[in-house]
């Protein structure tokens, strides 16, 4: 008897808090804190839960729950699974890497959960593998090569020199440039994953031909390039997506990066009320300036405030019809989804300046306009 | 001339490795202990180089620093960690020392946050220099052949004519006897792991002037380090040296020449796709090769 009661309690007041829960949306963030790669998961954490505070009550429907991923694909898998069965978060966001993403997304969108992308966005997840549940707030993996490729024959080089390490983003990467480039591919280079020495492709880069380089080393990979290159005295023009830029690397890179040409989505200086807001209020909060990664979990939230005003995640065609509207003040000015749920937005080429003793970019100029990916063809949904 | 430039890259790639695995060799040949922990030491040095260089302006300064850091935190973890290990057996201690990675890379994110550091070069050694024969080269990649060069002298002068030396020799041979003769070995064993963790520091500090200082910068020179020690023999300053140049050479050359040679008889893309991936299992092939050959290491003393 007691028992019984004991469970008609339970089951009530379990009812109670899940009709709470209703009123706001779950939110589980797996991103990397520990680590090498920690500076990009920081900035995409502090990102969101900037956006969050900066939204007042309406960033209180949102209950976040943050965990380390530790930039490893099987602890990013452990915590998703925790996550939606033991935390039953309704939306899963804040992966940085695309392998992870793989282990991770496909899993969740399966299970019913909703994919809200703050960086990766590989290839598969675009084509065929595209999801109703999946969208990428960032980009498409290729889309700032894409860029860099139009900018390049944009700029008349007319031979060029690639280079990129050897896994999938990385041969996404080349392809992507490719894809947009006219001029001619003199030498076309994979390091390797984690490499730190480039001496070996300096010389390759100064025995071609080439005009100028395109490279992509996220992370450590692109200091250690830059500051070898600018010791080398090769002097060829440099030209990269937004990664080996960002700022949380530049400090770090130093005077080595300074008037290198790259290609973003967006910039500090993108002139918009929206941005400003962020870029004024990320400063005051946390006394740095906001890198990429976390002007895109800015918007990343952003885009579920605006979902969740609309519609309850529980009904899952009205929330998804909700997201794919992407009516929010997005920092980049405008944006909206494609087909495939990946963005279709402006592209800009930027350049490392110093201002004071500061290193951050300045928009030159667009590289492509309205551009969306190479696989929303293949998307059927 | 670009074989001429490839031939200098991996000479100092050489004497990079050679500065991280000395110290490595020289705990693991007298200690008898695997350090994993090695990496975190060479982290240590580089993110004090880079800390003392950017509050005082002087990179010297910030090398100095970087073998004072690297070798009191050895000392300090000797005596309070692996003083404890030194009779367990090797599970226990790359265990252990395992541990000590996640704590030093936890440790340094704390203090110095997540972002990498910057670390720039002095001005005096920053561009490019016109070599004999009108090669440009970096000069601070010559600075690094010139340091790795001393390093290997000094060492030999500490082996093989100071008293340390001696006891250091003595330390390798037998234990118990010289522990037997009146040596403290317990003090003796401190030294030689905090001399480890300069010389692991002062790799640290040079290697991050022209690469990142980042947290978990350790770990993958660590695992060439390993390479570099097995192929040289267990213990021996003159086996990792050779090592050291063996596997920068093959590392520099397998990655310039590999996909030309392939492109002679394949198609370019293939011929870089084969190349590269060949180039990048290269050294681990000449490990094979060396250990098949010569299983206690080219100049390993014990089997």
């Amino acid at each position: 008897m007691e028992l019984k009661r004991l469970l008609i309690c339970g089951t009530a007041a379990l009812a109670l808090a899940g009709a709470a829960q209703a009123e706001g949306v779950k939110v589980g963030m797996i991103t990397t804190l520990s680590g090498g790669g920690a500076g990009l998961g920081v900035d995409t954490r502090d990102g969101f839960l900037l956006a969050l505070k900066n939204a007042g009550d309406a960033g209180k429907e949102v209950e976040l729950v943050i965990e380390d991923d530790q930039q490893k694909p099987d602890v990013a898998v452990q915590i998703a699974d925790k996550m939606i069965q033991s935390e039953q978060v309704d939306v899963l966001t804040g992966i940085v890497w695309s392998n992870l993403a793989m282990a991770v997304v496909p899993a969740a969108v399966a299970q019913e959960k909703f994919y809200l992308s703050t960086n990766a966005a590989p290839s598969q997840l675009a084509g065929a593998g595209c999801n109703p549940k999946y969208f990428s707030v960032s980009y498409q993996n290729d889309n700032l090569h894409e860029a860099a490729g139009a900018h390049a024959t944009e700029a008349g080089i007319g031979k060029i020199f690639i280079m990129a390490p050897n896994y999938p983003a990385g041969q996404d990467s080349l392809a992507g440039f490719k894809r947009y480039y006219k001029g001619e591919v003199v030498g076309e280079v994979y390091t390797q994953v984690g490499q730190t020495d480039y001496a070996g492709e300096i010389a390759q880069i100064r025995a071609s031909d080439a005009d100028a380089v395109f490279f992509f080393l996220p992370g450590g990979m692109g200091i250690a390039f830059m500051k070898q290159y600018a010791e080398s005295g090769v002097g060829k023009p440099l030209i990269g997506p937004a990664f080996s830029f960002s700022q949380d690397i530049l400090p770090a890179v130093g005077d080595a990066a300074l008037g290198v040409r790259n290609t973003a989505q967006w910039s500090r200086d993108l002139d918009n009320p929206a941005n400003k807001a962020f870029v004024e209020s990320f400063q005051a909060e946390y006394g740095r300036l906001p890198s990429l990664y976390a002007a895109q979990a800015y918007d990343t939230a952003n885009l579920l405030i605006s979902a969740v005003a609309k519609a309850d995640p529980g009904d899952a065609d009205a929330f998804r019809a909700a997201l794919a509207e992407a009516n929010f003040p997005s920092v980049r000015g405008k944006f909206r989804f494609g087909p495939n749920q990946h963005p279709i937005q402006d592209y800009y080429v930027r350049e490392v300046v110093k201002e004071g003793d500061v290193l951050t970019n300045r928009i030159i100029g667009p590289a492509m306009t309205d551009h969306g990916d190479a696989y929303a063809e293949q998307c059927k949904m | 001339m670009l074989l001429a430039e490839q031939a200098l890259n991996g000479l100092q790639y050489g004497m990079m490795l050679f500065l991280m695995a000395a110290g490595l060799t020289l705990v693991f040949g007298v200690m008898g202990l695997i350090n994993l922990a090695h990496g975190s030491l060479y982290m240590t040095g580089a993110f004090a180089c880079a800390a003392v260089a950017a509050v005082t302006g002087s990179f010297w300064l910030g090398l100095a620093a970087s073998l004072v850091a690297a070798a009191a935190a050895g000392a300090l973890v000797e005596i309070a960690v692996i003083r404890r290990l030194y009779a367990r057996d090797h599970l226990d201690q790359v265990l252990a020392t395992f541990a000590l990675i996640l704590v030093f890379s936890e440790g340094t994110r704390w203090l110095f946050g997540s972002f990498p550091l910057y670390l720039k070069l002095p001005g005096s050694l920053s561009g490019a220099v016109v070599l004999p024969g009108g090669l440009h080269y970096p000069l601070f990649r010559l600075v690094i052949i010139g340091f790795g060069a001393a390093v290997a002298l000094g060492l030999w002068w500490l082996i093989t004519r100071t008293r340390l030396g001696i006891r250091i020799r003595a330390g390798e041979a037998d234990r118990e006897m010289i522990g037997a003769l009146g040596v403290d070995i317990a003090r003796l064993y401190t030294i030689v792991f905090a001399l480890g963790a300069a010389l692991a520091g002062l790799a640290g500090a040079l290697v991050g002037t022209i690469q990142s200082v980042q947290v978990g910068m350790g770990e993958p020179v660590l695992i060439l380090a390993f390479v570099v020690v097995v192929i040289g023999g267990i213990g021996s300053i003159k086996g990792a040296f050779v090592g050291a140049l063996l596997v920068g050479m093959t590392d520099t050359l397998g990655k310039a020449l590999l996909p030309d040679l392939f492109g002679q008889v394949l198609d370019a893309s293939s011929a870089d796709t084969v190349g590269a991936s060949l180039a990048s299992v290269l050294i681990y092939v000449l490990m094979a090769v060396v250990l098949i050959l010569r299983p206690q290491g080219l100049f390993g003393a014990r089997g």
